[in-house]
């Protein structure tokens, strides 16, 4: 009944049920790689990072029943994948982008050797809180159910917004991404700093790759990821390095996942692969028009290889 | 490394050519015996991974060796699966020497392989007057063009609008397999196609064929020309010169009076041309038309293939003869030894890992250096 009650406002609905739901692995990987490029490196892998992540999870949650547990367990795994990039990175001539496309092949496979047995089982789903229950229309109560992991991701956004003005670590990543030389004129470790900011990226792409397997879809699949670690990184530049920034590009980015599903819910079918393009053509428009020949992009850490 | 130095010196006087013989094997032996270490640590740490999963590393390599190289018929299986890689790789490694990571061949060719269907659905009419070859034609250049058009796009973004090539490459692949996807199951779709979307197939005769006394599709030969053609441009023309100036420094390539802009076009149109003839072949020669198949992930160990072999377009038909093989292994691996054919991919991965790691060793050994040789003693 209410399905048709609500007609074609189900499309901005669903976007912006999409939006709230898509988004959360974008910003989760997209604030751990803003961490790491804004300390110089730039980490291709996160793609394999995410999608072990998912599988962890989801496999610590089946077997354990907790699922916080996989959530920690995805994000430990990921600290892991981040210390075995920013460790193999500090050696000279290797470079930091081919080591992530390697890293994300390994992940992938390290995901799917040990994710076979995962696939079957049910495991238990993070919790959602219902932000819907004003109203009476069962769409608007199902796009509002907000999962916690959302509401981490801004609050995480927030504090690494503050933090990277205000704190000393803040600073320390920043002066690290912007001059290795500056940094170890004030007694600082580049290469130290580089990896626990690429560990903590790892940590947190994992994480996203944890809602993913435990929230939405909510289930282990090999094609759990639709390339989220990937778009992170041009996102991140779409953002500026800016933790707010991420947040809003990560919002709408799921918003643009979302618009395929949403049209088809209403009958809209054809070009349904098109739209199912669309998160992508927007990056990539982004990052047409952010983009400039002659000058690096404004905002950019000095160390970082890809705006160089 | 110093008995070595003392040899080379020894073997001075008397014969004029030894030690400039030496030296020449030294300079040259660094980018095979480096790459040779690094797949044997590959090796050996692929080894502690399955034995950790209580699986002897023996049986895994002696199965991998007999269901790759074992026999005529798992070569010929080999020999199948590395033709598509070796125009894959070519994607990758071209633009590498002008300095570009470029990954998002898959795009290239799933987009190849579609356009060469469209363009074989065009042609079919004509074939009845024409020789088949003219629908090869047809569609190769239709597979060319498409992918041409697709990483020279990327060159273009990477030029005249600096869009990072990686990124943009890669999210294009994504691009084009929606779009492949797209026109499969749209206004390509043959419609007797029910459980897998695919275009009109091509009629049997009308197949790209076996090498003689081989079960191995033309596309192999087509890939090797494609790898010498690729090496001759790259280190015996002027094209290939500047392309390698340009990689190493743009403004030192600018200055001289280089057209780096036109340069970075023409090489990742090529690039992109090769895996849009890749995808061509998939549909000539495999498939028999354009479906979902074609994202089979050729691009994606291209990228293995060429880091491995350095981005030398020679040296990648010898990789991907050996990256063949270890694909073409697993299904033997999968059923014998129960590992799942995930395994595969690990063992990419960390090949993969260990070989990027390796670059950090280049110059590092005195061995490799002649120059060096004397100044110690």
């Amino acid at each position: 009944m209410a399905a048709t009650e609500i007609g074609l406002w189900g499309v901005p609905l669903a976007i912006l049920a999409g939006a709230i739901r898509v988004s959360t692995p974008f910003i989760f990987v997209s604030l751990g790689e803003a961490i790491t490029e804004r300390s110089g490196r730039i980490n291709l892998g996160l793609e394999g990072t995410l999608v072990f992540g998912a599988m962890i999870a989801y496999a610590i949650a089946y077997l354990t029943g907790s699922p916080w547990l996989g959530v920690l367990a995805a994000m430990a795994s990921g600290a892991v994948f981040g210390l075995f990039h920013g460790w193999i990175c500090k050696f000279p001539k290797v470079n930091d982008i081919a080591i992530g496309i390697a890293m994300m092949q390994f992940g992938l496979g390290m995901a799917f050797f040990f994710g076979k047995a995962f696939i079957q089982p049910v495991a238990p789903h993070l919790p959602a809180i219902g932000f819907g229950w004003w109203s009476s229309v069962p769409q608007v109560r199902a796009a509002l159910d907000v999962n916690v992991l959302f509401l981490v991701g801004i609050a995480l956004a927030i504090a690494l917004y503050w933090a990277f003005r205000n704190t000393r670590i803040g600073l320390v990543i920043r002066v690290v991404g912007d001059s290795s030389d500056a940094a170890r004129a004030m007694g600082l470790n580049p290469d130290a700093v580089r990896l626990l900011a690429t560990a903590a990226g790892g940590a947190l792409a994992a994480a996203g790759g944890a809602y993913l397997s435990l929230y939405y879809p909510g289930s282990w699949t090999e094609g759990i990821s639709s390339g989220q670690g990937l778009m992170a990184v041009a996102l991140v530049i779409f953002a500026r390095w800016n933790p707010l920034g991420c947040l809003a590009a990560a919002i709408l980015f799921g918003g643009a996942g979302a618009l395929g599903p949403a049209l088809q819910s209403v009958g809209v079918t054809g070009g349904y692969y098109l739209f199912y393009a669309a998160p992508y053509v927007l990056t990539l428009v982004i990052m047409i028009v952010t983009s400039s020949p002659g000058r690096a992009v404004a905002g950019a850490p000095g160390e970082l290889s890809i705006t160089r | 490394m110093t008995v070595e130095a003392t040899d080379a010196q020894a073997s001075i006087p008397g014969d004029k050519g030894g030690p400039a013989l030496v030296e020449w094997i030294a300079r040259r032996s660094e980018g095979i015996v480096i790459p040779l270490a690094a797949i044997l640590v590959g090796l050996a740490a692929f080894s502690v991974f399955v034995a950790f999963l209580g699986k002897s590393p023996f049986d895994l390599f002696g199965l991998m060796v007999k269901g790759g190289f074992g026999s005529w018929f798992s070569i010929q299986n080999t020999l199948a699966r590395a033709a598509p890689l070796l125009l894959a790789a070519l994607c990758v490694a071209l633009p590498a020497r002008l300095g570009l990571v470029v990954i998002g061949g898959e795009g290239a060719i799933v987009l190849g392989g579609v356009a060469a269907a469209a363009a074989a659905a065009i042609a079919l009419p004509a074939v009845g007057i024409l020789p088949p070859a003219f629908l090869w034609v047809a569609m190769a250049l239709a597979g060319m063009v498409a992918g041409g058009m697709w990483i020279g796009l990327v060159g273009f973004l990477r030029h005249y609008r600096a869009v990072n090539e990686t990124i943009s490459s890669l999210l294009m692949a994504y691009i084009g397999i929606a779009l492949m996807n797209n026109f499969v199951e749209g206004p390509l779709r043959d419609p007797s196609s029910l459980n897998k979307p695919s275009t009109a197939p091509l009629p049997a005769d009308h197949m790209i064929g076996n090498i003689p006394g081989m079960d191995v599709h033309w596309g192999l030969v087509a890939g090797i020309v494609a790898c010498v053609l690729s090496w001759v441009l790259m280190e015996k023309t002027r094209w290939g010169f500047a392309a390698r100036i340009a990689g190493g420094n743009v403004r030192a390539a600018q200055i001289q009076g280089l057209a780096v802009g036109p340069l970075i076009l023409a090489f990742t149109a090529l690039a992109g041309a090769f895996a849009g003839l890749a995808g061509m072949i998939e549909v000539a020669a495999v498939q028999g038309s354009a479906n979902a198949s074609l994202a089979a992930g050729y691009g994606y160990t291209g990228i293995l293939v060429a880091f491995l072999a350095r981005h030398n377009p020679l040296a990648i038909i010898p990789v991907a003869f050996l990256l063949g093989g270890i694909e073409a292994s697993g299904g033997l691996i999968q059923r014998r030894l129960e590992l799942p054919d995930a395994t595969v991919l690990v063992l990419q991965g960390m090949l993969f890992i260990i070989i990027l790691f390796s670059e950090t060793y280049y110059g590092r050994f005195r061995i490799f250096n002649p120059d060096l040789w004397k100044r110690r003693a």
